[in-house]
């Protein structure tokens, strides 16, 4: 398991072998634009594919995951991770995985969990990269707990707009590897990284479930239960109204001991066994999730949970992953696509949330997966989304009526609170605003201009949003 | 870059001071289009629009452009592409000449043909060519009803729109699989600088209507926008009017 990357004997052909044009989209499945898109199989052949960009420049993309335009880059060439996809090294007594940037959670799951050992931060999905979840900075069900998934790189190698590939650790090189950890791609390549794992005795969860009335429910409830769970979300329905308004099922949980197995899964303990539930159908299904149906969604995943539950055994899947077990699961939206709004406000501004929530609930907009989390303290990334209070996601179909509007005014809602949005989830949201919800945008952007003076790194989400 | 809810950032506009595409500009103005330049030739009327744009937020910038001098265009656009990724082009400039004189006149009916005509393939060219090596982006082309088919009564300018709608339909088929978008839309008699003082068909319409529908064709990527709307279904009909009897009909 010791092989290093470099030791890859350099390829014949030349790295630009197999560039081609094609029309990206993110997992939302709106606004596409036409790349040249490379999919190298060696580490080598990035330098070239990096220097040798156009003037439209260059940016990474793993998997896809991030809802908008960030591995998107329109004109210009794209670099898809997804055939670096080695693991290089473990070290199983201390869990620490060095892995190149297009391996997945899935196969790091896969290879790790039988050995005893879990990602530090997973997100909704497991099929994203390294180097997605280090662009992204992305935070999981325990970043109260653990916080986001840079505070657990211990070191990664980042190939430079120069060609160059420089490790970067947080304490030799502090300013790169945050502005990397969270910079959407805009600071270079990820080729690979060494993150720390975590110990855990079986591969099942001990999850406790019930249900809360009502939003101020919720909020007490979730509340609560910071110091008691690694693992807490709620998911909350925005489309009840009046009393029942914000009515939610809490879900926490941490990795089961041993002894808290049944004595069959006990002769397996550390399996990883996701489960697929097959696709959705192929065919976009135009306006499948109008109102109606998103209400009886939420009225039967409601019914459907336990008042109140303790000690349920979920596999990794059920418990992190309820939707990759549907594959394709955002075709469900038709060809129109959705988007993901996603903020996080500070604790003490519960009155913006429940105006949200309300203002969701009135405009009626089928928004039927929606996630309600607390958040510990952010990270030093310069553009990372996590911050100390409460986070919300909800899905909404693009055709919605009334969307771009509803959006705006709640974009100023979350802004007055203090608040911000999730750039790996945002499709539409005002340039100006950006300023204001990232303090640190400036030095970001003075960082970029030192390391990259030409803008060698650029992505549509970049053009949008005059990264 | 347009967003997913296919609102616009930027747009160019070739013939800046049509009053349908002031009524387009306005509009996305008002919502996310803050970068916008105005080409074309240089008039008080181009400056205002200019004027208007910028208090609803957009830095606008006027670009002397003139839709006859053909050599010129590659500078003049490139000039803007090079600046800017440019989401939407409306190309909008147009004359409608005056038939009877035309009529008798060959240089007057070929400056018709060349502007309507020869200027809108010069440019579309150019612009079609930035828009791909940008990846993304939609160019809308003002063509009209008389493309469809031409009548005895504005011949010369119908058969230069006619000319405009194949081109720009031809081009939209040219730009599968690079990003760009070509939307051909038809409009009516649109009350206008242009149609002013001359009298109204049926099924007029006004140039924010026309707006309106070039905005949500935008955002749906369709390929063929009527305004009003039926007149698709009008001209369906039409199209099989045997010719003296369409000849004699009152429009
Ligand atoms: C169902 C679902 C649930 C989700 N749940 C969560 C969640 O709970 N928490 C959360 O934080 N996120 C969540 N996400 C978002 C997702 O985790 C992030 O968008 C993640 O970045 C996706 O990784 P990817 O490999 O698909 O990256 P892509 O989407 O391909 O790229 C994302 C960004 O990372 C950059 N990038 C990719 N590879 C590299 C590299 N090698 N070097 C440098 N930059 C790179 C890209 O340029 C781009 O800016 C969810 C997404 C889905 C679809
Ligand atoms: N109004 C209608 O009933 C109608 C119906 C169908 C289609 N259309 C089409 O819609 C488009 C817009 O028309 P409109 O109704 O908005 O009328 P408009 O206000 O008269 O706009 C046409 C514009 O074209 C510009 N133009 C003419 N010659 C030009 C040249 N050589 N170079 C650059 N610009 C030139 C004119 O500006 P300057 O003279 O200042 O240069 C004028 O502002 C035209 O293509 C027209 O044919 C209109």
């Amino acid at each position: 398991m010791n092989r290093d990357v470099r030791d890859v004997a350099v390829p014949q052909q030349s790295s630009t072998d197999g560039v081609h044009a094609e029309r990206l989209y993110g997992w939302g499945m709106t606004s596409p634009s036409v790349a040249d898109v490379a999919d190298p199989t060696a580490v080598e052949q990035l330098a070239e594919l990096v220097t040798g960009a156009g003037p439209r420049g260059v940016i990474a993309r793993g998997l896809g995951r991030s809802y908008g335009d960030p591995a998107q880059n329109g004109g210009g060439r794209v670099v898809r991770t997804t055939s670096l996809n080695k693991i290089l090294n473990i070290d199983i007594e201390h869990g620490i995985v060095t892995a190149q940037a297009g391996v997945s959670l899935h196969q790091l799951m896969g290879t790790m969990l039988p050995l005893g050992w879990f990602v530090p931060v997973t997100p909704g999905t497991r099929y994203v990269t390294v180097g997605g979840a280090i662009g992204a900075d992305i935070h999981g069900k325990n970043h109260h707990s653990a916080g986001s998934f840079g505070q657990h790189v211990l070191s990664m190698d980042l190939l430079g707009a120069d060609g160059q590939i420089r490790t970067l650790t947080p304490a030799t090189e502090p300013e790169l590897f945050w502005a990397t950890a969270g910079g959407m791609g805009l600071t270079g390549i990820v080729t690979q990284a060494t993150i720390a794992f975590k110990k855990v005795e079986t591969a099942r969860i001990k999850a406790d479930i019930w249900r809360a009335p009502d939003l101020d429910g919720v909020l007490a409830e979730l509340a609560a239960t910071d110091d008691k769970y690694p693992y807490t979300v709620a998911w909350i329905d925005c489309l009840s109204t009046g009393r029942n308004l914000g009515r939610s099922v809490l879900t926490c949980g941490d990795f089961a001991k041993l002894d808290e197995l049944p004595a069959k899964v006990r002769k397996d303990p550390r399996k990883f066994s996701p489960l697929s539930l097959g696709k959705v159908p192929p065919v976009p299904v135009s306006g499948l999730l109008n109102k109606m149906t998103g209400r009886a969604f939420n009225e039967m995943w409601f019914r459907k949970a336990p008042v109140r539950k303790e000690g349920v055994i979920q596999g990794v899947g059920a418990f992190f992953h309820p939707l990759d077990g549907i594959m394709e699961w955002n075709r469900v939206y038709g060809p129109a696509g959705f988007l993901q709004w996603q903020f996080v406000i500070p604790f003490g501004t519960e009155d913006t949330l429940r105006q949200i929530v309300e203002r969701i609930s009135a405009h009626g907009a089928p928004a039927a997966l929606t996630v309600l989390k607390r958040f510990g303290e952010g990270s030093p990334g310069y553009l990372s989304f996590p911050a100390k209070g409460w986070t919300l996601a909800l899905d909404f179909p693009t055709n919605t009526p009334g969307l771009a509007q509803l959006l705006d005014d709640m974009d100023e809602k979350v802004l007055e609170a203090g608040g911000r949005l999730y750039l790996a989830k945002d499709s539409r949201m005002r340039p100006e605003l950006l300023a204001e919800m990232y303090p640190r945008l400036e030095a970001f952007r003075k960082l970029r201009a030192e390391i990259d003076p030409h803008q060698v790194f650029m992505s549509d989400q970049a053009r949008r949003l005059h990264l | 870059m347009k967003d997913s809810l296919g609102a616009p950032q930027s747009l160019l506009v070739l013939g800046g001071s049509s009053d349908i595409a002031m009524s387009t500009a306005r509009k996305m103005a008002a919502a996310r289009t803050k970068k916008i330049y105005l080409a074309g030739r240089p008039s008080q009327r181009i400056e205002d629009n200019a004027a208007e744009l910028r208090t609803l937020g957009a830095t606008v910038e006027v670009i002397p452009f003139d839709a006859a001098a053909t050599d010129d265009h590659d500078k003049v656009l490139s000039q803007v592409f090079a600046a800017d990724d440019i989401d939407v082009v409306l190309l909008a400039f147009g004359v409608l000449g005056d038939q009877a004189e035309d009529e008798k006149d060959p240089a007057r009916a070929v400056a018709v043909a060349h502007v309507n005509y020869t200027g809108a393939v010069s440019s579309g060219i150019i612009v079609g060519q930035a828009l791909k090596k940008q990846g993304h982006g939609s160019l809308v082309v003002l063509s009209s009803v008389a493309a469809e088919r031409a009548r005895r009564a504005n011949f010369i300018y119908g058969s230069s729109k006619a000319g405009l709608d194949a081109f720009a339909q031809g081009l939209g088929d040219s730009m599968v699989g690079t990003g760009v978008h070509v939307m051909v839309v038809r409009p009516g008699f649109v009350d206008t600088k242009m149609t002013q003082g001359k009298e109204k068909t049926p099924l007029s319409t006004t140039p924010d209507a026309v707006a309106d529908l070039i905005i949500t064709g935008l955002r749906r990527g369709s390929h063929t926008v009527w305004a009003p709307g039926a007149f698709r279904y009008v001209m369906s009909g039409l199209r099989h009017v045997p010719r003296p009897l369409f000849r004699r009909l009152p429009m």
